[in-house]
C-alpha cells in the first residue's frame, strides 16, 4: 500500500484523480435496487419513497417486523440453553418438592386405613411413622421451596440479564438507517414492557407450568395406583382441558400481540412529548397531545381488556370441565365405596388429590396468560434481533496499512461510488473522489445536494449501493470497528451528551484518556473555560442540578471528544452550526494544530470555514460541480464565487 | 402501604364493579368449602349406610356446586376486567397530562427514561394489584376465617392445632413486607435507570456510531443490568424464605392434626368422615395461606409503584397565578421590556451565582433586538423566560405592559411565538407540525391541511392552508413540495427523518405562521446555507416588520435582521446600540462579531465586560 504524501498545498487536489461527476450516472431519479448484502427479510432500506401514511405495507409503521418462523421458541432455547444444568438443577428442585408436598394425601389414607385400625390394635407404630412423614415431607417442602426459588431465579435473572444485553447490543450494532425508521421509544418498549412480560414468564409462569405438569403427573399416577378406574377418569378429563387449553391460545395470541403493539404506541408518543417538552410548552400542544395520548391509550385500555376477557372465558370453562371431572370421580367412587368394591381409605385420598389436581387450573391459566403475553413480546423481539445490520460488520476484518512516514492523515477514495437513500430525496449518482491524505476538504451547497450523505459514506454509517469508500486502500467494510473509528471520526450537528459527567462525555472520544488528556483537549478547543466554570468542574453531570449545557457548549464538549479520539480521518458535519465566531475560531485553530495533517472533510454552511480548506467541493443534486482550492473557485465564474460574495456581503452587512 | 389508599380517587368510578367482583369471590371461595362438607355428608351417611343410590343425590349436589363456583368466578373476571383496564388507562392519562404540564424545570431533573416506566411498568403492576392482590386478600381471608370457624366447628382441638402457626406466620410475613419494600423499591428504580440508558443510547445513537464506542455502551449497560439481576436475586431470597416458612409450617399443622385426628377415630371420638371432611377443608385452606406469601409481595411492589407515581403526580404543575389579569393597559404599546430580571434555575446549588443578574432590555414595539454573547452566557435561558418555561426568579418582564407573571400562561404563549435552538418536530405530518404555531389550534389537533374550507372562524383569519403557504414560503421550506406527500408527510420520530437545516425551517415556519406580535427566535438560522440563510433573512424582514422580536444570533449575517443589537455579558446587558455602533465601540462584542482582537482571557463568561466605557443604553 503507498501511502500519499500529505499535500498541504492548495491545488493538489486537482491532480487526485478524476473527481467530475461520473459521466454515465445512474439515472438520477432511479431508486437502486436493494444493495446486495442485505438478506431477505432485512430492512429493507433502500426501498424507494412509500407512501408514509401509518397501517398500510410498511412493517415499520405496522410494528411488526418480520422474524423467521420459529424464531419466538429459538430465542427462549437460546436463552435458556447456557443454563441446562442449572435448568435441571431447578426442574430436579421442583420435582422433589412436589412430591414432597403431594405425600400428603397418601399419608391421609395410609393414616386411615391402616394407622387407626393399627391404633385400635394397641400398635403405637403407623400413626408414629405417619407423624413422622408428615413432619418431614412438611420440612422437605419449606426447603426445597426456598431452593427452588432461588434457583430458578438464578436461571431467570441470568437469561433476562441476556437478553437484555442481546436487544441493546443489536440495536447499538444495527445502522443508522435502522434508527432513522425504528423509533427510539419502541426500542425503549422492546428493552422494557417485553422483557418484563418474559420476566413474568420465567419468574412465574414457568414455575406454574412445572408445578402445574408435576402435579397432573403425579397426581394422576397417584390416582391411577390408588385406583385404576377413579384413576382414568381423572386423566380422560385431560382432554377437553387441552382442547380448552388449545383454544384460548389460538384466541390470545392476536389479543396478546394487538396489546404489545398498543402499548408501544402509548410509550413512543409518551417519550416523543417528555423529549419534546419546551416545543409541546411552548406552542400550548398539551390539549392536542392529551387528545392523541387520549385515542392510543384507549386502544390499549380496549386490548388489555380484551385479555382480561379471554382468560375469564378459559377460567370458566376449565373450572367447569374439573368440577364435572371430581363430581363424576365421586360419584362412582361413592357407589363403589358402598356397594363394597373400594375402600373407604382409598377414596378419601382419591378426592383429596382431586381437589389438589384441578387447583392449578387457574395456575396453569396464569401461566398461559404470561406465556402469551411473553410470546407476543418475544416475537417482536425476535422481529428486531432478526434484522440484519445493513452496514455489518466484516466477518474477516482487515487492517489498516501503518500510517507513513509522511503524516497522521490517511488517504481516502471513493471509487465509483453511487448511493440511493431510502427517502429517494438523496441520491448520489456514481461519482469518483479522492482526498489525498492531509488534505481538509470543505464540501458545500445547498440543503439535499447530498452533503451528509457523503459524509455519512466515508463515516460508514451507510455503505454505498455501488462502487467502494477506500481509506488508504482498505475498503471501510473490510474495517473492524475500533479499526475504523481509530481512522474515521465523525462530529455531527447534534451533539448528544449522556448521563454522566462531561468528563465522561469527552472520554467517549478515547476511554482509556487520563484526566489530563481530557482536559488538554477541553482546552485545545476552548472549552475548559466553561467546563472549570460548572459547579463541579470536569465532574459537574450533565443531567443534574448545575449541569445545564448550552448548544453551543455541546459542539465544543463533541469537539473535544473528537480531538481526544485523534483520528486519521475527521469529518464534521455542520458541526460549527450553534457555535459564536470565537468558538468556531477556536475550532479552526484546534485543526491548524491538534489536528494538523489529519485528513478532514468539513460540511459547513458557514464560508469562513471553508477559506480556510485545501480545497473545496461544490455540490449540487447529488454531483460534485466545482472542485479546486478556495482561492481559485472565488475567482472564478462559478456558484462557489457567488456563495462567497453573498457571504462577504452578510459580514460586513 | 398506605400509599396504595390514595389509588382510590380511580376505583371510586368502578367501586360498584370491583366490590360485587370481591363479594362474588368470597361465595365461590365459600362455596368451594361446602365441598368436604357434602363429602362428608355421602361418607358419613350413603356411603357408611352401603346406599349406592343415596350416593346420587350428592354427586348431583357436587356438581352444582362445582357449576356454581366456575360461573361465579368467570363472572367475577368479566365483572372487573374492562374497569381494570379502564383504571389502568386512566391513571396513564392523569399522568401524562400531568407531566406535559409540569415546568419545564422538572423534565430537566427527570430522565424520561424514568417517567415512563411509572406509565408502563408501575401501572401495569397497580392494574394487577386491584385485579388480584385486593381481591384475594380479602376473599382469602373470608375464606380463612369461615375455613377456620367451621374446622372449629367440627373438632375444636383439632381446629386448634391447625390455629397455631397463625402467629408465627403473621410475624414473619410483617417482617418480610418491610424488607421486601426496600428491596422493591430498589429494583423498580434501576428499572427506570435502565430505560434511562436505552434511550439514551437510541437517541445518541450517531454519537454511539461515530466513535465505535456501541461495547462500551453495551458494557455500561451490562453493569446496570447485572446490578437488577443482583436485586431480583435479593428479591427472590426474600420471597423464597418466605414461601419456605408458609409451605413448612402449614403442613407440619396439618400434619399434626392428621396423627391426632386419627388417634380420636380410632378412639370413636371422631368419625371417619368427619377427619376426611376436616382434612379436606384443612387442604382446600392451604391455596389461601400459600397465597398470602406472594400476595403480600404483590401488594409490596403496588404499594411502591404506586409511590413512584404519586411521586411524580404530587409535583406541583405551572400555575397561572390569577386568571382575569393581563388585560392591556390603555395607552400606547410598550413592546417586550425586561426590568431587573434575575434568574438561577430552581435547582441550581444553593449560593452559585445566578445566570441573569439584573437583565435591563427595552424592545419598543415592533423593533427586532438581536441578542448576542457569548457561548453560555445566558441568552437562550433568557429567552425561555418570556414565554414562561421558566419563572423569572426576581425583576418584571412585561408585554405591552402586562407582567408576564399576570397572564395566564395559555394567552401569553399563544401571543409568544417561538423557534428553539433545537428544532423538533413530532410524529405528525409537516402541515400539522407548522399549523401547531397557529394561536387558533389551542384545543385538538390543528386542522390538517386541505380541510380548510370549514374554517369558520369569524375572524379575518386566513385559511390555514393559505397560512401554511405564507410559513412555508417565508422559511424558504419549498422543499417540503418535493417530499413524497407534499404538506401532508410524516415526518418526526415515526416518520420521514429531514435534514437539520430543513427542521430548522419548518421550525421557523411554525414561529411564523400564526403571525405572532411577539417573536422569540433561537439562533434560528444556523444550520442554513448562506443562500438559503439570505433568501430567510430577506422574508423574514417583511415579518419582523411590524412584530416585536428578540432574536438571539451567533453571526454578523443574523444580527442584520435586527434593528439593535443587546449584549448579554455577566449576567447582563452590557451594551445596547446598531451592529456598527458596538463593532465600533464594544470591544467583547467585536471581539465575538469578527473574532478581531481575540484575547483569550475575553472568552470567560461571567468576566466582567471589557469595555465598561462603552456606552450602557440598556434602556
Amino acid at each position: 500500500m503507498t501511502t500519499q504524501p500529505p499535500m498541504k498545498q492548495a491545488g493538489d487536489g486537482r491532480a487526485a484523480g478524476p473527481s467530475r461527476p461520473d459521466p454515465a450516472p445512474v439515472a438520477a431519479g432511479t431508486a437502486p435496487s436493494p444493495s446486495a448484502e442485505g438478506p431477505a427479510g432485512g430492512p429493507g432500506g433502500r426501498v424507494p419513497p412509500a407512501p408514509a401514511g401509518p397501517g398500510d405495507g410498511d412493517p415499520f409503521d405496522r410494528d411488526a417486523l418480520p422474524a423467521p418462523a420459529g424464531a419466538t421458541g429459538a430465542l427462549l432455547r437460546s436463552l435458556l440453553a447456557p443454563h441446562r444444568a442449572r435448568v435441571a438443577l431447578t426442574a430436579l428442585l421442583l420435582l422433589l418438592q412436589q412430591a414432597a408436598v403431594q405425600a400428603g394425601p397418601l399419608l391421609v389414607a395410609y393414616a386411615i386405613d391402616r394407622g387407626v385400625p393399627a391404633y385400635r390394635a394397641g400398635d403405637l407404630g403407623p400413626l408414629v411413622a405417619v407423624g413422622a412423614g408428615y413432619a418431614v415431607c412438611a420440612l422437605a417442602g419449606g426447603v426445597l421451596q426456598y431452593a427452588f426459588i432461588r434457583s430458578s431465579a438464578r436461571v431467570n435473572q441470568d437469561a433476562l440479564l441476556d437478553l437484555r444485553g442481546r436487544i441493546f447490543r443489536h440495536a447499538q450494532a444495527l445502522s443508522v438507517d435502522f434508527h432513522e425508521r425504528y423509533t427510539s421509544g419502541r426500542l425503549i418498549s422492546r428493552s422494557t414492557t417485553d422483557v418484563e412480560s418474559l420476566q413474568e414468564l420465567l419468574s412465574e409462569g414457568l414455575q406454574e407450568l412445572m408445578a402445574v405438569v408435576l402435579s397432573f403427573v403425579y397426581i394422576s399416577a397417584m390416582l391411577l395406583w390408588l385406583d385404576l378406574g377413579l384413576g382414568s377418569v381423572a386423566v380422560a378429563s385431560f382432554v377437553p382441558l387441552y382442547l380448552l387449553v388449545r383454544l384460548y391460545r389460538r384466541r390470545a395470541g392476536h389479543v396478546f400481540a394487538s396489546r404489545s403493539t398498543a402499548i408501544a404506541a402509548v410509550i413512543v408518543k409518551f417519550a416523543e412529548t417528555m423529549n419534546g417538552i419546551r416545543p409541546v410548552r411552548a406552542f400550548r400542544r398539551e390539549r392536542a397531545n392529551d387528545e392523541a395520548f387520549r385515542v392510543l391509550n384507549r386502544r390499549h385500555e380496549r386490548s388489555n381488556g380484551d385479555t382480561l376477557l379471554e382468560m375469564a372465558r378459559y377460567v370458566v370453562g376449565s373450572r367447569l370441565v374439573a368440577n364435572t371431572a371430581v363430581a363424576a370421580i365421586v360419584l362412582w367412587g361413592a357407589w363403589r365405596v358402598a356397594s363394597g368394591t373400594l375402600a373407604l381409605g382409598v377414596l378419601a385420598a382419591a378426592v383429596l388429590y382431586l381437589r389438589r389436581l384441578y387447583d392449578p387450573i387457574d395456575r396453569l391459566g396464569m401461566f398461559l396468560n404470561s406465556y402469551e403475553s411473553a410470546a407476543a413480546s418475544l416475537g417482536k423481539i425476535a422481529g428486531l434481533l432478526a434484522q440484519q445490520p445493513s452496514v455489518p460488520e466484516p466477518v474477516r476484518p482487515r487492517p489498516l496499512p501503518a500510517r507513513g512516514s509522511g503524516g497522521p492523515g490517511r488517504e481516502v477514495v471513493f471509487e465509483r461510488v453511487g448511493f440511493g437513500y431510502r427517502t429517494g430525496g438523496e441520491v448520489l449518482p456514481r461519482f469518483d473522489l479522492r482526498i489525498p491524505a492531509g488534505q481538509t476538504v470543505a464540501v458545500v451547497g445547498s440543503t439535499g445536494a447530498g452533503k451528509s450523505t457523503l459524509a455519512k459514506l466515508l463515516a460508514r454509517f451507510y455503505d454505498p449501493s455501488a462502487g467502494r469508500v477506500l481509506l488508504d486502500g482498505t475498503d471501510l467494510r473490510d474495517l473492524a470497528v475500533p479499526e475504523l473509528r481509530r481512522g474515521v471520526v465523525m462530529v455531527t450537528q447534534e451533539a448528544f451528551l449522556f448521563s454522566g459527567t462531561v468528563a465522561d462525555n469527552i472520554a467517549l472520544g478515547r476511554p482509556d484518556a487520563g484526566r489530563a488528556e481530557i482536559e488538554q483537549a477541553a482546552k485545545a478547543i476552548g472549552a475548559h473555560e466553561f467546563i472549570a466554570a460548572l459547579p463541579e468542574g470536569y465532574d459537574t453531570d450533565v443531567r443534574k442540578r448545575g449541569g445545564r449545557i448550552s448548544a453551543g457548549q455541546r459542539q465544543l464538549v463533541a469537539f473535544a471528544r473528537a480531538l481526544l479520539a485523534d483520528p486519521a480521518v475527521l469529518i464534521l458535519d455542520e458541526a460549527t452550526s450553534s457555535l459564536d465566531i470565537p468558538g468556531e475560531r477556536a475550532v479552526q485553530q484546534a485543526m491548524d494544530t491538534v489536528l494538523r495533517g489529519r485528513t478532514a472533510m468539513v460540511i459547513a454552511h458557514r464560508l469562513s470555514t471553508v477559506e480556510v480548506a485545501d480545497r473545496v467541493l461544490v455540490m449540487e443534486a447529488g454531483r460534485i460541480v466545482e472542485d479546486g482550492p478556495p482561492a481559485e473557485l472565488i475567482a472564478g465564474p462559478g456558484r462557489f464565487a457567488g456563495l462567497h460574495s453573498a457571504w462577504r456581503e452578510s459580514l460586513s452587512g | 402501604m398506605r400509599s396504595l389508599l390514595r389509588l382510590w380517587p380511580y376505583v371510586r368510578p368502578v367501586r360498584v364493579r370491583l366490590f360485587s367482583a370481591a363479594f362474588v369471590a368470597v361465595v365461590a371461595s365459600c362455596l368451594s368449602l361446602v365441598i368436604p362438607l357434602v363429602l362428608k355428608w355421602m361418607v358419613d351417611g350413603p356411603v357408611a349406610d352401603r346406599d349406592p343410590g343415596g350416593v346420587w343425590l350428592g354427586a348431583l349436589a357436587l356438581l352444582l356446586l362445582g357449576i356454581a363456583e366456575a360461573v361465579l368466578f368467570g363472572f367475577r373476571r368479566w365483572l372487573v376486567a374492562r374497569p381494570l383496564a379502564g383504571v389502568e388507562a386512566a391513571m396513564r392519562a392523569d399522568l401524562f397530562r400531568h407531566l406535559q404540564r409540569l415546568p419545564v424545570a422538572f423534565h430537566d431533573r427527570w430522565a424520561s427514561g424514568q417517567l415512563l416506566s411509572r406509565g408502563t411498568t408501575d401501572l401495569m403492576l397497580l392494574r394487577m394489584f386491584l385485579a388480584f392482590p385486593l381481591t384475594f386478600l380479602l376473599v382469602n381471608g373470608t375464606t380463612l376465617l369461615v375455613g377456620f370457624a367451621l374446622l372449629l366447628a367440627q373438632d375444636w382441638t383439632l381446629g386448634l392445632v391447625l390455629l397455631a402457626p397463625v402467629v408465627p406466620l403473621v410475624i414473619a410475613c410483617s417482617m418480610f413486607e418491610a424488607r421486601y419494600s426496600v428491596v422493591a423499591r430498589r429494583s423498580q428504580d434501576q428499572v427506570g435507570d435502565l430505560a434511562t440508558v436505552v434511550e439514551e443510547s437510541v437517541l445518541g445513537i450517531r454519537v454511539v456510531k461515530g466513535f465505535g464506542r456501541h461495547r462500551s455502551q453495551a458494557e455500561a449497560f451490562r453493569g446496570l443490568a447485572a446490578r437488577l439481576r443482583g436485586t431480583e436475586l435479593g428479591k427472590a431470597r426474600l420471597l423464597g424464605g418466605i414461601w419456605g416458612l408458609i409451605t413448612f409450617v402449614p403442613e407440619l399443622a396439618i400434619g399434626a392434626a392428621l396423627v391426632l385426628g386419627a388417634v380420636q377415630v380410632a378412639d370413636g371420638d371422631l368419625s371417619a368422615g368427619t377427619l376426611v371432611a376436616f382434612l379436606s377443608t384443612a387442604l382446600a385452606l392451604r391455596w389461601p395461606v400459600d397465597s398470602i406469601g406472594f400476595l403480600l409481595a404483590m401488594s409490596q411492589e403496588a404499594a411502591t409503584a404506586a409511590d413512584r407515581y404519586f411521586e411524580v403526580l404530587d409535583e406541583a404543575p405551572e400555575e397561572d397565578a390569577h386568571a382575569g389579569g393581563g388585560e392591556r393597559p390603555p395607552g400606547p404599546r410598550d413592546g417586550l421590556r425586561f426590568s431587573g430580571v434575575v434568574f438561577r434555575y430552581p435547582d441550581a446549588p444553593e449560593g452559585s451565582a445566578p445566570v441573569l443578574d439584573g437583565v435591563d432590555l427595552h424592545v419598543r414595539p415592533g423593533e427586532t433586538m438581536a441578542l448576542v454573547g457569548g457561548t453560555g452566557s445566558g441568552k437562550t435561558t433568557l429567552t425561555a423566560l418570556v414565554p414562561r418555561l421558566y419563572d423569572a426568579t426576581a425583576g418584571r418582564i412585561t408585554l405591552d405592559g402586562r407582567d408576564v407573571s399576570s397572564l395566564p400562561r395559555e394567552r401569553l404563549r399563544a401571543e409568544v411565538a417561538m423557534a428553539f435552538e433545537e428544532p423538533t418536530l413530532f410524529s405528525a405530518s409537516v402541515g400539522e407540525n407548522v399549523l401547531m404555531g397557529a394561536a387558533e389550534a389551542p384545543g385538538g389537533p390543528a386542522a390538517p391541511p386541505g380541510a380548510d374550507a370549514g374554517a369558520a372562524d369569524a375572524e379575518a383569519r386566513p385559511a390555514p392552508q393559505d397560512a401554511l403557504r405564507r410559513a412555508l414560503d417565508i422559511a424558504q421550506a419549498g422543499f417540503v413540495d418535493t417530499l413524497p406527500q407534499g404538506a401532508d408527510t410524516q415526518v418526526g420520530e415515526q416518520g420521514l427523518s429531514l435534514s437539520g437545516g430543513q427542521r430548522q425551517r419548518l421550525a421557523l415556519a411554525r414561529a411564523v405562521v400564526g403571525r405572532p406580535r411577539f417573536l422569540v427566535l433561537d439562533d434560528p438560522l444556523s444550520a442554513l446555507d448562506v443562500h438559503t440563510e439570505a433568501l430567510v433573512e430577506s422574508a423574514l424582514r417583511r415579518v419582523l416588520a411590524d412584530t416585536t422580536a428578540l432574536v438571539v444570533a451567533h453571526r454578523p449575517s443574523t444580527v442584520m435582521l435586527a434593528d439593535r443589537v443587546a449584549l448579554l455579558s455577566g449576567g447582563r446587558i452590557a451594551a445596547v446600540g446598531t451592529h456598527q455602533e458596538l463593532l465600533r465601540t464594544h470591544a467583547e462584542y467585536a471581539w465575538l462579531m469578527s473574532g478581531a482582537d481575540g484575547a483569550p482571557g475575553r472568552r470567560l463568561t461571567g468576566a466582567p465586560p471589557a469595555a465598561e466605557d462603552a456606552e450602557r443604553t440598556a434602556r
